[in-house]
């Protein structure tokens, strides 16, 4: 049948894009003052509890209601550097937003995310730099990762005074941020236009191309530099252990989401026009939407548990059925279909909870047509570029105290990497906290 | 249902609800809407002499309270700008086409008997109801010793009020300013002169707040401002306030009050009717909504006097009266206690940081099991409510009456009390 493998120009180019357009976008001023009235300026208020790096939100809401918009953006900025891009990506239906009083009162929380977003890009379009260096310290602090947790980590310190030299593996910062977020939350090139401001602090040195364990060993940046920060994410992606698995059509969610995310004409990849993505988590819902906003005409995403164990937020699960997707629960797969060497369906079994409650088989069958498959059952910790120097692991994550240390003397992990919620807002404050920790460690 | 119709100071209307003079009831084609929508009376907007004033653009001010637009309001307009023929001619053919509508002029002119006597005749000949001399405007006219230079001056008020009810049979209703320091005393002047009745209040001076970038007082003209007349929802406490002073005063009792300042619902129309007014005046609630406005106000009143079983305005007009009493006879001896919902709260603290740094550090902030939890700590509680005032959910925070036991106790039989009388025996 024509055009029932991958294909690229499913719809229109222009529909394309418009499909790819902001998914929240931004407020207008009076929208902002409606949202802002609505703060009651609490007391020990939840919300900055709720938020991983504790950012003071009636503070910054009240300054957006009085017109100090510079006060209110560095409110934000002082607990997140990465506060533009939080305020568009964090999941704030369980993080600040529900934890709002507004929440408990009727279900409405005040709009804080869309606020943050307001306030700090009023500070990005004034191309104000609040910030500057303290006296230089001559202390020197290699951090590998340029994503959220390592470029939070190097901004804290470059502002302590410490001079701080990032090792990246890709071309390219941003870590998820540039690669792995969904394209609708961050357009415009916003993660990278964040990035620009965040080095625009100065003291701050990015070498890319450079790869922990491939031309950089952590041996050398221990016996180079006062302090190393481990800010490396999760390189590997779980996989089905099923035959069949490198067919093609057969993809990682995270592959697929990277190549769309650099993409400058999205009407150039090809897409399937059926399409299942297995998993349960964000990412499966990212790479579901975004293979419908391609063209893809049939998407499932398929979950061997139910909703309620779905990582994925409702609001994430509402996005994508919203946008056409539909969510199978209670099923696994077990077998992939080939036709002329291409992946034509995939074979599920039913699950039910078993008495300890893990999803088993029940020997039913069914089968989806798919001429693409999304693998998105999870990421994993890749140890081998610590080699076998490295930093205790726990859990297969590196095992940290409270500051971020790890086993090693001098050496601090944080974001993915290391144990927690994997959101960039807790990368953010897992590199923040290390940053005063090796500030304290360097002798200050 | 209730009856709403009134009859004040002899003018007959079929509900409280008049118009006051002001922009909505400039012309014959603003007034005649404003029947329409059901309007019971209105004031046309003040007349003067020939040739009229001039206005400025801009004319209003307005203070925006936490996203709500005009809580208050203010205007540097003048008088009528139009030629006072002009006026009259509309005023009756509106008279003559709505005959059960209450139809009162609003006058202003040089304080000269000679002046008033003139227009009073010809404002007769259009068959208006009634008169209401403007000692109110503070701005423009004052400084040509009109309006509130002459309301500010209880012998003039009494002079001027006194050549009216000799020049013309229509009733007098005088209109008060609130820029005095005691509205009794040309509230008394205005019934020593005649007065059929007082109506308050007018605009209070005002700069409603200033240009940051220019520099100049708003609202702005030309890069200058004045000082303007402020009304609206904001000056309501203030008018509720004289309102209530003119009616439980024994010089001026029965004299008929319209009450004017603030109104926008049958709820503030309702409370200055149970402080004494027998009419209520309403202009900025339409001119920021429109005169459609009326059609909840008329039957929100009427469906409240049903469940409060008044079925007639004077069934509750003055009721609230008096219970309006000396700072000095209330009983020092009630006590009250905050109480907190514990299942409405939804632990926004407000109730915690208000008393803890402005009052009594009478509630205490806990957590328990992670949760926030906000006590009243009962015996450091003085019942002051700021509390609940702060709460920002409806019932959470209630004053409950404590019984203490011991008997009424005023100011004027208080221990502390250096002139205190004993209670009489
Ligand atoms: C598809 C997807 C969607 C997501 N959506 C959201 C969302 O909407 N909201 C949200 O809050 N979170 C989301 N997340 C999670 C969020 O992106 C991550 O929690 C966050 O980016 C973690 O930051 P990090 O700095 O620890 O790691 P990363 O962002 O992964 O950055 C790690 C960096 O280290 C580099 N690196 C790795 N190994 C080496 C090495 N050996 N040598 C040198 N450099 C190396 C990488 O190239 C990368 O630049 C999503 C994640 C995925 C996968
Ligand atoms: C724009 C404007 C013009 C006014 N002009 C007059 C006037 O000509 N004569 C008068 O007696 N009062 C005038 N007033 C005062 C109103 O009649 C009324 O007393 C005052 O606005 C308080 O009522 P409110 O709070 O309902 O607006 C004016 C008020 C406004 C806002
Ligand atoms: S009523 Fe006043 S003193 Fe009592 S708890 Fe409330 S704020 Fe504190």
């Amino acid at each position: 049948m024509d055009g029932d493998g991958l294909s690229a120009h499913r719809i229109p180019r222009d529909v394309i894009a418009a499909n790819f357009a902001d998914c929240a976008p931004a407020l207008s001023h009076d929208e902002a003052q409606v949202a802002a009235a609505r703060c009651y300026f609490c007391h020990d208020a939840p919300c900055i509890e709720a938020c991983p790096t504790g950012i003071d939100i009636p503070l910054f809401i009240r300054g957006i209601a009085t017109g100090n918009l510079k006060g209110a953006a560095q409110t934000i900025l002082d607990a997140n550097i990465f506060g533009g891009s939080c305020a568009r990506v964090c999941p704030t239906e369980i993080l600040c937003q529900r934890a709002c009083v507004r929440t408990a009162q009727e279900e409405k929380p005040v709009a804080i995310g869309a606020l943050q977003r307001h306030a700090t890009d009023w500070l990005f379009a004034q191309k104000l730099q609040p910030y500057s260096r303290a006296p230089a310290t001559s202390r020197r602090i290699a951090v590998v990762g340029a994503g959220p947790a390592g470029l939070a980590c190097a901004h804290a310190l470059a502002r302590l005074g410490h001079s701080v030299t990032v090792f990246e593996a890709r071309e390219k910062p941003g870590g998820l941020n540039e690669y792995g977020i969904a394209a609708y939350k961050l357009v415009d090139d916003f993660a990278q236009s964040e990035i620009a401001f965040i080095l625009g602090l100065g003291g701050i040195a990015v070498e890319y191309g450079r790869s922990l364990g491939q031309n950089l060993a952590l041996s050398a940046l221990r016996q180079n530099f006062d302090a190393v920060f481990l800010g490396l994410g999760l390189a590997g992606a779980n996989r089905l252990g099923l035959p069949g698995e490198d067919l093609p059509g057969v993809a990682n969610a995270i592959d697929f989401i990277a190549a769309l995310r650099q993409a400058t004409d999205k009407s150039t990849l090809p897409i399937a026009r059926q399409v299942v993505v297995v998993g349960g988590g964000n990412t499966a819902i990212d790479a579901a939407t975004q293979a419908r906003k391609l063209g893809a005409e049939e998407v499932s995403i398929v979950y061997r548990r139910g909703p309620e164990a779905m990582s994925a937020t409702l609001e994430e699960q509402e996005r994508a059925q919203v946008n056409g997707v539909t969510i199978r629960h209670w099923a696994t797969p077990v077998a992939l279909e080939a036709v002329a060497g291409q992946l034509a369906a995939v074979v599920f079994e039913h699950t039910r909870p078993d008495s300890a409650g893990r999803a088993v088989g029940n020997g039913e069958r069914f089968v989806l047509p798919a001429q693409m498959l999304l693998k998105a059952i999870g990421q994993h910790f890749l140890p081998e570029p610590l080699a076998t120097e490295g930093p205790r692991l726990e859990g297969g994550r590196i095992a940290v105290n409270k500051d971020g240390e790890t086993s090693l003397p001098g050496v601090f992990a944080g974001g993915d990497c290391i144990a927690g919620p994997d959101l960039t807002v807790q990368a953010v404050e897992n590199g923040k906290i290390a940053a005063r920790a090796i500030h304290r460690h360097l002798g200050f | 249902m209730a009856d709403l119709a009134t009859t004040f100071a002899g003018i007959r209307s079929p509900n409280p609800f008049w118009l006051a003079s002001a922009p909505p009831t400039d012309k014959e084609y603003n007034v005649v809407r404003a029947f329409r929508a059901g309007w019971g009376g209105a004031v046309w907007k003040t007349l003067g002499e020939d040739p009229p004033i001039v206005n400025t653009a801009s004319r209003y001010g307005a203070v925006s309270f936490n996203g709500a637009r005009i809580a208050g309001f203010s205007n540097i307009e003048l008088i009528t700008d139009r030629p006072l023929a002009v006026n009259l001619s509309e005023i009756k053919a509106v008279k003559r086409a709505w005959p059960d509508r209450a139809l009162v002029v609003s006058l202003m002119v040089p304080c000269a008997e000679e002046s008033w006597k003139r227009i009073l005749g010809a404002v007769e000949d259009t068959g208006a109801d009634g008169v209401e001399l403007n000692f109110g405007c503070p701005h423009g006219m004052s400084e040509r010793g009109m309006g509130s230079a002459v309301g500010q001056v209880p012998d003039y008020v009494e002079m001027v009020v006194r050549w009216c009810k000799q020049a013309t049979r229509m009733p007098v209703i005088v209109k008060l300013t609130p820029n005095i320091t005691d509205i009794l005393a040309p509230a008394r002047a205005a019934r020593r002169g005649g007065a059929d009745a007082v109506s308050l209040i007018n605009t209070v001076q005002s700069i409603t707040g200033v240009d940051l970038d220019l520099m100049a007082p708003m609202p702005v003209v030309d890069g200058q401002g004045t000082h303007g007349g402020y009304c609206g929802p904001a000056v309501k406490p203030i008018a509720l306030c004289m309102v209530a002073g003119i009616a439980r005063d024994s010089e001026c009792a029965s004299l008929p009050i319209s009450g004017i300042g603030g109104i926008a619902t049958w709820r503030d129309a309702a409370e200055f009717i149970a402080l004494g007014a027998g009419t209520v005046q309403v202009c900025t609630a339409a001119m920021h909504r429109g005169f459609r406005i009326v059609t909840d106000m008329i039957d929100g009143l009427a469906n409240w006097m049903d469940r409060a079983g008044y079925r007639r305005i004077e069934d509750f007009r003055g009721r609230a009266v008096r219970n309006f009493v000396h700072w000095e006879d209330l009983n020092l001896n009630y006590r009250t206690v905050a109480h907190i919902d514990q299942d409405l709260c939804i632990r926004c603290g407000l109730c915690h940081i208000a008393c803890e740094d402005t009052a009594h550090q009478a509630i205490a902030a806990r957590r328990a099991n992670g949760r926030r939890q906000y006590e009243v700590i009962a015996a450091e509680c003085v019942g002051c409510n700021l509390c609940a005032h702060a709460c920002p959910v409806e019932d959470c925070i209630s004053m409950v009456p404590v019984p203490t036991g011991r008997p009424r106790l005023t100011w004027k039989q208080h221990p502390n009390n250096p002139e205190r009388r004993e209670a009489a025996e």
